[in-house]
């Protein structure tokens, strides 16, 4: 008789605790949805920057092509856009960007390819240990101050050489961009060819091959297109690079193949303007977007490559 | 017999050839790091040759003037370390949201791989896109002008990639089981997140933050394209200080210089006077990016060390 009340007692106080606790969850889980939400919000933040470069770079060249033709823009030979007989000639800019940007690659991927070989291959456990947080340093080094070092260490030295050489040249500039640019290179190129399984570089051995053959017989062919995104990544990194050339190659637009004359590239003409108080809304202000929108799709080509081959590689093993 | 012994010989001499290759890979590629050795030995010599005469308590203390001897750098450290200040309270709590969400909570879809691909891309895109950003969005589209803030807004934003995925390798170290005992023991995923995931990669995020720091430090282009002036020879108002006083936040709409900014004014005058003054800054510069980037490096390597899950 006794028993009814009671179990009746103890479902009433489950129950109770139940709905407790459901409300309690139910707090607990509006929270996460609040939670997740702002993480949510902040993981978009990078879409809402890339949103914003297209969005300005396009607004404002969308105006600057409305008074000059895309066909002036791409065929004048001559960019003049702060002086009173206006050229709005992009190619130029484009022939110093591309100079610079060969001669640093010249530089770059033999000593970089070179260097990664050794360290993945040939360079002993403690050589390694410094080698890689110095090139990561080197890497770090300011960009004003490489090009501090081009123009007054570099420049004079290589006047010492070529006697007949401007004080603002493409050569040094690119060269010392070169420098700058090798860890870059030489770090995804190395990850590349560690990651080439160690089945065959034994396979290779076991055949007799040697540690100079392993490493450019079948590691480097097997990493290449690892090797070849950190090429991409160079190029693309040495077409966006700006102090250097501003301060060390001039700022003078100069349509030439010459590495050793002065030139303006994309970059370096962006700086020149803005260090200039120009008004907004003026065309010239125009002009640095329409120039960025040109070195924005450049480089983004070359993101593109080097992301499709990396891909490739991190499927292949 | 005798063909035999020429052939050993052949093939000994053969082998040895082959080895003769491998070392002297060995030595270009020696070779190879000895050029970047090197170039950094010229550059942080050749800059402490010529500005170490200049770094003296004044050029420390000194505001920018037209006389070389009198310049100093003191508009230029306050400015660099007022913009680290915003770029630090932009980046390291958006990178760490963002890294936090990719790594524990982004559902498998084309949002979240839309979000992964544009950090991809971000990471690179050359840092005086950012400035032509900065200079439409911030300075003109929000009104911000050339200020701290401007400054601080657009480097927080150049070196968002760079926390993330500091954030996510951080994250990505952390053993699964981890996870596993908090959700049996009722945890949420936040409380998951918040009490054993974060605290467990805060190392690794901070080495992230370092380097980015340290990046942006050293960045002149974008600075430059916002339009910060060259020439500053004055401090942003210190808070609750002045008549009237000036507020909590006035600073950060100041007009303001940096230290490449300097360094680049001075490099790029004539006078070999004020190469002197560039040479000193920038010994000042590399020193302190440098030394982040060690301190990064050191953190990593005990990392690497200590932790054994």
């Amino acid at each position: 008789m006794n028993a009814i009340p009671q179990a009746h007692r103890i479902y009433a106080v489950t129950e109770n605790f139940v709905s407790d606790r459901l409300a309690r969850r139910r707090l607990r889980h509006g929270k996460e949805r609040v939670i997740e939400f702002v993480l949510f919000l902040a993981a978009c933040v990078s879409v809402a920057t890339t949103i914003g470069i297209v969005v300005i770079l396009l607004k404002e060249s969308f105006i600057f092509f409305q008074q000059v033709s895309l066909w002036d823009f791409l065929t004048d030979t001559q960019w003049t856009p702060l002086f009173a007989d206006a050229h709005y000639g992009i190619l130029p800019l484009l022939s110093g960007t591309l100079v610079s940007s060969a001669v640093a690659l010249l530089v770059a991927i033999p000593l970089g390819t070179i260097i990664a070989i050794y360290l993945s291959e040939f360079a002993p456990f403690s050589v390694r240990e410094v080698a890689k947080p110095f090139l990561e340093m080197l890497g770090g080094v300011p960009t004003i101050v490489y090009g501090y070092f081009a123009l007054l260490f570099v420049t004079p030295l290589l006047q010492k050489i070529f006697p007949g050489l401007p004080g603002f040249n493409l050569l040094s500039a690119g060269m010392v961009m070169g420098i700058m640019i090798i860890p870059y290179v030489s770090s995804v190129s190395e990850d590349a060819m560690r990651a080439v399984p160690m089945a065959l570089r034994e396979g290779s051995y076991a055949m007799g091959a040697t540690r100079f053959q392993t490493a450019t017989r079948v590691v480097t062919p097997a990493a290449f297109s690892g090797i070849a995104a950190a090429y991409i990544l160079g190029i693309s990194r040495a077409v966006g690079e700006t102090m250097i050339l501003a301060v060390a190659a001039g700022m003078q637009p100069n349509l030439t193949w010459n590495p050793m004359e002065p030139a303006a590239t994309i970059t370096a003409y962006i700086v020149q303007v803005a260090l200039g108080d120009l008004p907004h809304g003026s065309l010239a202000y125009q002009t640095i977007f329409a120039a960025g929108l040109a070195l924005a799709l450049v480089t983004l080509f070359f993101n593109v490559l080097g992301h499709m081959l990396r891909k490739r590689f991190r499927q292949a093993y | 017999m005798a063909e035999a012994a020429a052939n050993i010989k052949k093939i000994r001499a053969l082998i040895a050839a082959h080895k003769r290759w491998d070392l002297l890979f060995s030595l270009l590629g020696m070779l190879a790091l000895m050029v970047g050795v090197l170039t950094f030995v010229a550059l942080f010599g050749q800059m402490a040759v010529e500005g170490a005469s200049r770094l003296s308590w004044d050029f420390f203390t000194n505001f920018p003037s037209r006389k070389p001897d009198q310049a100093g750098i003191l508009s230029a450290w306050v400015g660099s370390t007022l913009v680290m200040l915003v770029t630090a309270a932009t980046a390291v709590p958006l990178g760490v949201a963002a890294g936090i969400y990719l790594e524990e909570y982004a559902p498998r879809n084309w949002i979240t791989d839309l979000i992964e691909i544009n950090v991809t891309n971000l990471a690179g895109v050359p840092s005086i896109i950012y400035g032509l950003l900065a200079l439409g969005l911030f300075v003109y589209g929000f009104g911000l002008g050339q200020s701290i803030l401007t400054a601080g807004l657009t480097l927080g934003l150049l070196i968002l990639p760079v926390v993330i995925v500091a954030t996510r390798e951080a994250i990505r170290a952390i053993p699964a089981a981890i996870r596993e005992g908090a959700y049996a023991l009722g945890a949420t995923k936040w409380q998951t997140t918040a009490d054993h995931i974060l605290p467990y990669s805060l190392a690794g995020i901070l080495t992230g933050v370092i380097i980015g720091m340290a990046r942006a430090i050293g960045e002149t282009a974008p600075v430059i394209t916002i339009g910060a002036l060259t020439f500053i020879a004055f401090l942003p108002s210190v808070p609750l200080t002045g008549d009237p006083p000036a507020g909590l936040f006035d600073w950060v709409m100041s007009p303001f210089t940096v230290m490449p900014i300097q360094m680049f004014n001075w490099t790029s005058r004539p006078e070999a006077a004020f190469h002197q003054n560039a040479a000193a800054a920038g010994l000042v510069l590399v020193v302190m990016t440098l030394s982040m980037n060690a301190l990064a490096i050191y953190i990593r390597y005990r990392l690497r060390k200590n932790i054994k899950w």
